[in-house]
């Protein structure tokens, strides 16, 4: 690809940028949110149409109108967001929309064979008869890579490729990417942070920046460091400090809570932990194993069915939660636009959601305007929190500038001492994560108890003081950071139970 | 980015709007409006009317001559009533269809207390009137909500079909134990007593009830922005499981909504009898209460903008009742422009949320 130039009104999304892969090669692309990838990616793909610049295959040059287009020539691409049929099995997935031989009927026992094939080449384990919402996350991912192999696909696009995986998962894609390039396949990865993983993975690396490439290089050549530098543009602090606060006084205690889900059956089981002042447990596990519940029942949005939930000594289990807020726990929940905040109410309104009843705010009835607007205005400069005006609506805040929202709302209520947050920095850029994950620290460092619910290993392994898996609504153990080694805890969340020692 | 749609070589992009620009606010309901005529104008022509001569006879029946005007506005009073009673609970997110039987219940209510306490005096009696009409309507609105929360029942049918149920009420006193005899072949009660009667403007119908319903506007106005109950209003309404996520209790508040709501309705069918007809007639209502829900909309919810699309509809409906007369056409048809109003500002309102790119594709 050469000078490839995209606008969207108001950005210039992609500013003259060259970008090359070879075969056997994996060239990661890596960059904040909104730094071009996306687009550059979507233009090779067919999505966009660049206003400047060509593309070349194999030395010819292209016209890459549509996806259509892409996948002739041999670009295959796996979304983020996996586009496949729950209800289809794993072969008529792979071959939808394509024509068969034997029209107007499918071929599907061909199309198998192949995909066996196909499968035991690159080490990408799916059972072609099995129906698509019995199969994990993982191996949903290798069906949309067999779909672009089954495509012919020689160069391979990979949107965030590991961002939904656990650790095992993550090396065993690894080593399906490795053996792709072996084989000859271009493999181009995107991702906006977990540098660890393209260090490991890598041949090649371009980092983004503001629509421009900012450096290509070879992997051998660069560290974590340098990368996360490059990206954000200036040096990034990426070791956040552990103070181990040395406080034997538990602000949270949870006592044999259970819980039920949305669908009637057991989501907790037996769950007792507690927090310290000043300190961070971080609870790790694979989506979908109680942690969405287990946030839901401390801050009052789920009842608990058995158990006791205390704060400061004090009972709060069941209880509503305007009283469970006013007993001084912050809840940074994970989905952010659609319960963090009221995406058509503005910036002002938003930012006191969840403590507007404080004295500082209001009387009894009414809204003190003054001091609210005093309060807005300083959370938006502490926070950084980028928007037009105080009156515009939140919906149209970046996820970024969203979670910082939420933060400054959370974290300086007045009587906080126990602050929940779920997956604090997923999908957020470096530049944000930085400053979430310090936040964070700084919270600990004023004695707040914080309990870390998060999917990205490497966050609860930097900034926790303890860990707990969590697999099927239990606790497996619980387990000081500096002692955690990452496989064991991955064989917990995989539901390994820890052998006595 | 926003959605693109492809027509050839043509595309349209559909992007999300950062700041909705204030002139829009105006602009969108006025198009609206001026698009549902035009379109109006194709189903006068199938009744065989010329669109031109027939808007021009409704303009001077709506607004022409002062004697319209006033009439004009004594239909925009209870329409403004009802549209601010359904404004506030569709803020809520309560998609609340019952102010007509709000409306019944009001004057219900309203007939009762005037017939029964006949003997008191206006500063005593016009106010219990308001009060009782309110309470009524307000428990009447509130009985849905309960529903809704209890056990899940979807509001727009509950509030729909209790409309028919206060409506089939308000016919069974009229004819039965209320119907005065003295009216002979006219079903309605009897006259109010001079005491309970809410004065008119000398000369015309215009009761006093307009200046509590542009009072009402404009404290709900104020309410919605400067105190807590309206910041919660506008979170229940904006998004329900932000609204549990601030612990704000969902239930006290849709039922404090809805009786609020259905108490403004009512004063809408007390205003009828005890500032109006003096009596409560058979089928005072045209569907005061249906026509409120696209006041509301016209007016986007806004109070202060309800008592201007209020009288725009009141004009509607006193001019439809015009071309109704001279071209006799049926009053469907005046119905139907006003259901395309509704569909229009409804259909329009993309340009107010989504900036809308046309271009052509390279």
């Amino acid at each position: 690809m050469k000078g490839i130039t995209k606008s969207f009104p108001g950005v210039l999304a992609t500013d003259h940028v060259d970008f090359d892969i070879r075969s056997g090669e994996i060239h990661a692309l890596l960059g904040e949110n909104g730094a071009g990838k996306t687009t550059l990616m979507n233009i090779l793909f067919g999505l966009y149409q660049a206003e400047e610049g060509e593309i070349y295959v194999d030395g010819r040059r292209v016209i890459i109108n549509s996806p259509k287009d892409a996948i002739n020539l041999g670009i295959g691409m796996v979304h983020q967001l996996f586009r496949l049929i729950p209800s289809l099995t794993v072969a008529e997935n792979t071959v939808l929309g394509l024509r068969s031989s034997r029209r107007p009927f499918l071929d599907l026992d061909v199309a198998g064979k192949k995909i066996t094939e196909l499968s035991e080449r690159y080490g990408l384990k799916v059972d072609p008869k099995a129906k698509l919402w019995q199969v994990s996350v993982g191996e949903q991912q290798r069906v949309e890579i067999l779909k672009a192999l089954y495509r012919g696909a020689k160069v391979l696009i990979m949107d965030e490729p590991t961002s939904v995986l656990t650790p095992q998962e993550v090396s065993e894609l690894m080593g399906i990417m490795k053996k792709m390039a072996a084989d000859g396949l271009a493999v181009i990865p995107f991702v906006t942070h977990k540098l660890r993983e393209v260090m490991a993975i890598s041949d090649r690396i371009t980092v983004m920046r503001r629509g421009k490439v900012v450096a290509t290089m070879r992997t051998q050549d660069t560290n974590e460091k340098d990368l996360a530098m490059k990206m954000v543009g200036r040096m990034v602090l990426f070791e956040t400090e552990t103070v181990r606060i040395p406080s034997e006084r538990v602000v949270l205690q949870l006592d044999k809570l259970r819980a039920i889900n949305d669908k009637g059956l057991p989501a907790l089981e037996d769950v007792s932990l507690s927090i310290g002042e000043g300190e961070i447990l971080g609870i790790a596990g694979v989506a979908g194993n109680g942690q969405t519940e287990l946030a839901e029942v401390i801050t009052g949005l789920r009842r608990a069915s058995e158990g006791r939930i205390l704060i400061n000594g004090r009972e709060i289990t069941n209880k509503s939660t305007r009283e469970i807020i006013e007993a001084g726990i912050g809840h940074a929940p994970e989905k952010r636009m659609e319960t963090g905040v009221v995406p058509d109410l503005s910036v002002r309104e938003n930012l006191i959601l969840t403590n507007y009843n404080d004295q500082s705010l209001s009387s009894r009835f009414l809204l003190d305007r003054i001091s609210i607007d005093r309060h807005v205005d300083k959370l938006i400069a502490d926070f950084g929190i980028m928007t037009p005006g105080k009156d515009s609506q939140v919906r149209l805040l970046s996820g970024g500038n969203l979670q910082r929202l939420i933060l400054a709302r959370e974290v300086t209520r007045k009587n906080l001492s126990v602050l929940v947050t779920v997956c604090p920095t997923r999908g957020l850029d470096v530049g944000a994560t930085e400053f979430i994950r310090n936040t964070l620290v700084s919270l600990k460092k004023k004695g707040v108890a914080i309990l870390l619910i998060s999917e990205d290993l490497d966050e609860i392994l930097s900034l926790s003081d303890r860990v707990a898996v969590i697999f099927k609504g239990r606790i497996i153990d619980v387990v000081p950071t500096n002692e955690a080694k990452i496989d064991e805890i991955g064989l917990m969340m995989a539901g390994a139970v820890k052998t006595a020692e | 980015m926003g959605l693109v749609v492809k027509f050839g070589s043509i595309e349209i992009e559909f992007r999300k709007r950062a700041t909705r620009p204030r002139y829009l606010a105006y602009l969108v309901p006025f198009v609206a409006v001026i698009v549902a005529l035009l379109v109006g104008s194709v189903l006068l022509l199938s009744e065989g009317v010329d669109p031109l001569t027939a808007y021009l006879a409704l303009f001077n029946t709506a607004f022409g001559n002062p004697y319209s005007l006033s009439e004009t506005i004594v239909k925009a009073i209870p329409l403004m009533l009802a549209a601010l009673g359904t404004a506030i609970t569709f803020l809520a997110g309560f998609w609340n269809i019952g102010a007509e039987g709000q409306l019944q219940m009001g004057a219900l209510a309203a007939t009762w207390v005037t017939l029964t306490f006949s003997g008191l005096p206006s500063f005593v009696i016009i106010p219990w009137t308001m009060f009782v009409a309110f309470a009524v309507g307000g428990v009447w609105g509130m009985i849905p909500a309960f529903f809704k929360v209890k056990l899940g029942m979807d509001e727009i049918l509950t509030t729909l079909m209790m409309n028919y149920v206060a409506i089939l009420a308000v016919t069974y006193f009229i004819y039965g134990p209320w119907r005065d005899p003295a009216a002979y072949g006219n079903p309605r009660t009897q006259l109010v007593a001079e005491s309970a009667r809410i004065p008119a403007i000398l000369g015309t119908r215009i009761h006093l009830t307009l200046f509590v319903a542009i009072g009402i506007a404009v404290l709900l106005y104020w309410v919605l922005r400067r105190t807590k109950f309206g910041l919660e209003i506008r979170i229940i309404g904006g998004n329900k499981d932000a609204a549990k996520y601030a612990g704000i209790n969902l239930f006290k508040n849709l039922l404090l909504v809805t009786l609020v709501g259905g108490g403004i309705a009512a004063l809408a069918g007390m205003g009828e009898v005890s500032g109006l007809y003096y009596c409560l007639p058979k089928s005072f209502s045209p569907g005061y209460g249906y026509t409120a829900v696209v006041v509301a909309w016209l007016a986007r919810l806004n109070p202060l903008a309800i008592p201007v699309s209020a009288f725009l509809f009141g004009g509607l409906l006193n001019g439809g009742y015009g071309i109704q007369m001279v071209f006799a056409v049926p009053i469907a048809l005046v119905n139907a422009i006003q259901a395309l109003v509704l569909f229009f500002v409804l259909a329009l309102s993309i340009f107010y949320e989504y900036n809308i790119i046309v271009r052509r594709r390279r």
